[in-house]
């Protein structure tokens, strides 16, 4: 019998539907796959209840002869920023440690309602604030991957959405949810060889997202390939009265318009991206992929994003100013982690609390941005983030009057290993330059696997699309998935 | 204009007050500003709090579209600019009533801009003519929770009903230069909200209050620096505190002291006010432009839905009632004070002109005398024993046209009118059966008068020979005679042919 866990989204749903297995089947080989990992500490608390009851429900459905949801016996893992009705939700906090929520956020609601089940909830940077998911309270998740120099050292799965990428790439989930404030879901999706989308902003509600920063935070899909992650935004998008940012727009049939054929498309290339620091490995994946297009049909175009050296530091400013102000709600009062020393006052108890219940990561962004909000210094900081904010915007623009969709590298660099940069929050958040200025615009972009490095570890590549554009990116992203025959898998270790 | 005449007396001469005030008040609305919690006052603790106004992980706000109309209108209603274009900023803070540790409203881009309010001439309170005060802003924003802090030895107790209720922030101008004219401020606006149904101006249950920001200074010279006083909830305590706050900068100053800029508390028991915080300890609020909210954009069917719900507000129905109606200005004034004192007058008006088949403004005094003396005597008199389901404007027509048919003295329309409250008996029937009619019969009141002249030989010969006074006793014999129930207008009248 096949391995049930080597099978991907569209496989399973199609092989559900089709009665090669049954819903049952493909959950209870996912919980097996999951029980026997928790060396790579990719869950926070595994649900293997929930992804039997939800199996069971459609192989009843099937059986009855009712019709079956787009995720229909998928079962999947639930990064732990959303919120999930009985089921503990931290954001890999001690602050939230033991947090049940009485309500199911948007996103996951309609992945239940699509036929999904939960294995479980997985781990993150502790509020999505990091990119080695190093920054979890519940300790590291450790990548599948490893190099192939023979040396045995620990690498990072990326992050903020670490949990994710690497149960996709070690077969303990066909797909997960995944969230992307600055690239959480592009660069852990590249350092792990699988494939991740973050939508255009508003595609998908955050309602019941625990916030790290509004104006940026956006889910989105992380699975095995382009059609996978389709079909899962697919199920995961939609206007949501809940979310005053939410887009009121339709959803398009991504999966069933996929079109890798490129004729007639323009593929931009900025300039910018050509930085110092990017590995030649990472260069020559581009310059791979740039091939690949035009193999495809499309025409290579330069362009220029003149503000993109401003992007990382705007971004530093404003997503942990409304970090700073999101985070405020966890004080002790109302749920979660109260800290009350004998004798303390209102103030002390904040202050306990807080000082215990958030990590170094989160403390230095609240103490950021904080700072930048203050008196004195918001002109000259946020407004000033915001002015750049706005200029990178227009470079996007302009620049998608000369193209359909941009090509660049997902990173810098491949997988680090872990403590690698855990000292250094400048290095660390390098590590996101390339993904930002798409953040800080709202628009779509994915990253898709192109290779293997030197050292044996996977490469991936950003598509960034127009707003609204998903369908864009996914195409060009199976133009490059068709080309790159990626099939690279991490030797099973744990 | 002239200037108001309020003056502080200090050791070193005159001093004049600077006054603006920043009112509170509570949008009516069934939902809160960001949730669908209800709003309605006095339910138990912590029952009307939805997971957004405990601000659980992940919660997100949508703003309530009725509280966006109602400060809309309002600012409409005081003639301000509307802000097609407003935005939501937080502003940071932590305290146990501020569950998501900052509050939702509107610093930079407020929904409404400039505008202004008239507060009438007052002479005996110096306020010497009509003033125009000006309005600053409106903006909207999230009301906190409540701190209880007396039901356990040892801790605090939260209620949360009240987080995220809207208010408006009505900030005025410093244009006030006494406790009168800030008193006629604040319940100008009051009136003109509660016209509006924006709020429902209820200061004992917190629906408006009124933070005080004074400073002194010699007369015609410069600004002083303020202190602001804040949650102040009634008119009196408002103009208690200007007095209060007042005396105490000119008795600071002249003792060589400085006014620091700061946040004071009122105690109403001691009349005083006292220090919360300085302008050194004040928070840094880091406001900024809320991440979860779009820009509030206003369309033009929206803006003109607003306006066209408007009533007739205060001033101009006013004009109407000393212009069209002839009513004076007292109770034109007192008349459109309250909505609930103009509403019951106004049906009132309408039912008794359609019976008696007038114009509205024939029988718009006897209604105005009616409706705030008459009737409000009658039923303070009764107190309990009047039913107010029988008050209604039919009852009240149909002894008004009595009055006016002179079928029923204004005696006798009381005695109905409180039968009438106690029974909701019909007005005609009372007057019928309880036999309080007067009497219009010329036979019997001639015969009266008949009988009196003929008791009374010695004062019908002084009367002729010039005493006129005398014509008084007459009437007075006759009335007493018919046991008052005689038409005093047939009464003076047949006498009048009798004495020659």
């Amino acid at each position: 019998m096949t391995d049930l866990t080597k099978l991907g989204v569209a496989a399973i749903r199609n092989g559900v539907a089709a009665g090669e297995f049954t819903a049952r089947e493909v959950a209870e080989a996912f919980n097996a796959n999951v029980a026997a990992a928790a060396a790579l500490n990719a869950f926070i608390v595994t649900t293997p209840d929930h992804a039997l009851a939800a199996a069971d429900k459609v192989d009843t459905d099937r059986a009855a002869g009712r019709p079956l949801g787009g995720m229909a016996g998928v079962p999947i893992g639930m990064k732990d920023l959303f919120a999930t009705q009985g089921v503990q939700t931290t954001a890999a906090s001690h602050i939230l440690e033991g947090f049940i929520p009485q309500y199911e956020s948007t996103v996951s609601g309609k992945l239940w309602a699509a036929g999904a089940g939960m294995l479980g909830k997985l781990n993150l940077d502790q509020f999505a604030m990091g990119s080695s998911n190093e920054t979890s309270y519940f300790g590291n998740v450790i990548s599948p991957w490893r190099r192939s120099d023979g040396g045995n050292a620990a690498l990072a799965p990326g992050g903020s959405s670490g949990g994710s990428s690497t149960a996709v790439s070690a077969w303990l989930a066909p797909a997960a949810t995944g969230t992307d404030t600055g690239g959480s879901i592009r660069q852990p999706a590249a350092f792990t060889g699988i494939t991740g989308v973050k939508p255009t902003y508003g595609r998908c509600s955050r309602w019941g997202i625990v916030a790290f920063a509004s104006s940026l935070d956006q889910a989105g899909p992380m699975a095995r390939d382009v059609t996978d992650c389709a079909i899962m935004l697919g199920a995961m998008a939609g206007f949501d009265p809940k979310d005053s940012t939410s887009l009121d727009l339709p959803v398009p049939d991504w999966a069933g318009s996929l079109n890798a054929d490129m004729r007639g498309k323009k593929i931009g290339i900025p300039r910018e991206y050509r930085m110092e620091g990017t590995d030649a490995d990472i260069l020559k994946s581009w310059d791979d992929g740039i091939a690949w297009l035009k193999d495809a049909g499309a025409e290579v175009v330069d362009i220029s994003l003149p503000h993109t050296k401003y992007a990382l530091p705007a971004y530093y400013i404003i997503a942990p100013a409304e970090a700073s102000s999101n985070l405020a709600r966890y004080d002790g009062v109302r749920y979660g982690l109260r800290d009350l020393p004998e004798g303390a006052g209102l103030q002390d108890m904040y202050a306990a609390t807080r000082s215990d219940g958030f990590g170094d990561e989160v403390k230095r962004r609240i103490l950021i941005g904080t700072y930048v909000l203050s008196a004195g210094f918001y002109d000259a900081y946020y407004n000033q983030a915001q002015r750049i904010r706005t200029l990178i915007s227009r470079d996007f623009e302009n620049a998608f009057k000369d193209c359909d969709v941009i090509l660049a590298p997902t990173t810098p660099t491949a997988a680090f290993a872990l403590g690698e940069k855990s000292d250094d929050p400048l290095a660390m958040y390098l590590n996101d330059v390339f993904a930002v200025p798409a953040s800080l615009a709202g628009l779509p972009a994915m990253s898709v696997p192109c290779g293997v490095n030197s050292q044996g570890l996977p490469l991936g590549l950003q598509i960034i699309g127009k707003a609204f554009d998903e369908q864009g990116v996914l195409n060009a992203g199976l133009a490059i998935e068709k080309r790159a025959g990626f099939i690279a898998t991490p030797e099973k270790w744990w | 204009m002239t200037e108001s005449t309020y003056r502080i007396q200090g050791e070193t001469g005159e001093w004049e007050v600077v006054i603006g005030l920043e009112v509170h008040a509570q949008v009516t609305s069934h939902a809160k500003l960001f949730s669908g919690a209800s709003t309605e006052f006095g339910a138990e603790p912590n029952s009307q709090v939805s997971l957004v106004d405990a601000a659980m992980p992940g919660m997100l706000p949508v703003p309530n579209r009725e509280c966006i109309r109602q400060a809309v209108r309002t600012g409409m209603a005081i003639e301000a600019q509307i802000n097609a274009w407003s935005r939501f900023d937080r502003k940071n803070y932590f305290y146990a009533d501020l569950p998501q540790g900052y509050q939702i409203s509107q610093l930079y881009h407020p929904i409404v801009g400039e505008g202004q309010l008239l507060i009438e001439a007052d002479e005996k309170n110096g306020i010497p003519e009509d003033k125009i005060i000006g309005i600053e802003r409106i903006h909207v924003e999230q009301d906190a929770g409540k701190l209880m802090h007396d039901q356990h030895p040892t801790m605090s107790y939260v209620d949360l009903n009240r987080s995220g209720v809207a208010l408006m922030e009505i900030v005025s101008k410093p244009d006030m230069a006494s406790p009168a004219e800030a008193g006629a401020y604040v319940r100008k606006l009051r009136s003109i909200l509660r016209y509006v149904g924006s709020c429902d101006g209820n200061m004992e249950q917190g629906s408006m209050r009124a933070d005080v920001n004074v400073s002194v200074r010699k007369p015609g010279g410069e600004l002083g620096t303020r202190t602001e006083t804040k949650n102040v909830n009634s008119v009196r305590f408002v103009m208690a505190v200007i007095e209060q706050e007042a005396r105490r900068q000119v008795e600071l100053i002249e003792g060589g002291g400085a006014v620091v800029q700061e946040t004071r508390l009122y105690d109403p028991d001691r009349n005083e006010t006292r220090s919360m915080r300085s302008k050194e300890d004040a928070h840094d609020y880091r406001y900024f432009p809320d991440p979860d909210l779009l820009p509030l954009v206003l369309d033009d069917d929206f803006l003109n839905e607003c306006r066209a719900s408007l009533p007739e507000l205060p001033d101009a129905k006013r004009a109407r009632y000393t212009g069209d109606l002839g009513l004076n200005a007292y109770n034109a004034a007192q008349l459109t004070l309250e909505v609930e004192v103009f509403a019951r007058f106004e049906t009132l008006l309408a039912a008794t002109a359609k019976r008696l088949g007038k114009a509205e403004k024939d029988v718009a005094t006897q209604v105005a005398n009616w409706t705030l003396s008459v009737a409000p005597g009658v039923l303070n008199a009764l107190g309990g024993d009047a039913k107010l389901e029988h008050n209604t404007a039919a009852a009240n027509a149909s002894i008004l046209q009595m009055v006016d048919a002179g079928t029923v003295s204004g005696g006798q329309a009381k005695e109905i009118y409180e039968i009438v409250l106690k029974t909701g008996r019909d007005p005609e029937e009372i007057a019928d059966t309880e036999g309080l009619k007067q009497q219009s019969d010329t036979g019997a009141i001639e015969a009266e008068i008949d009988k009196v002249l003929a008791d009374n030989p010695d004062k019908v010969a002084e009367y002729r020979s010039g005493k006129d006074k005398l014509f008084g006793f007459f009437v007075g014999q006759t009335m007493k005679a018919m046991q008052g129930k005689a038409n005093p207008a047939v009464v003076n009248e047949l006498l009048k042919v009798k004495l020659g």
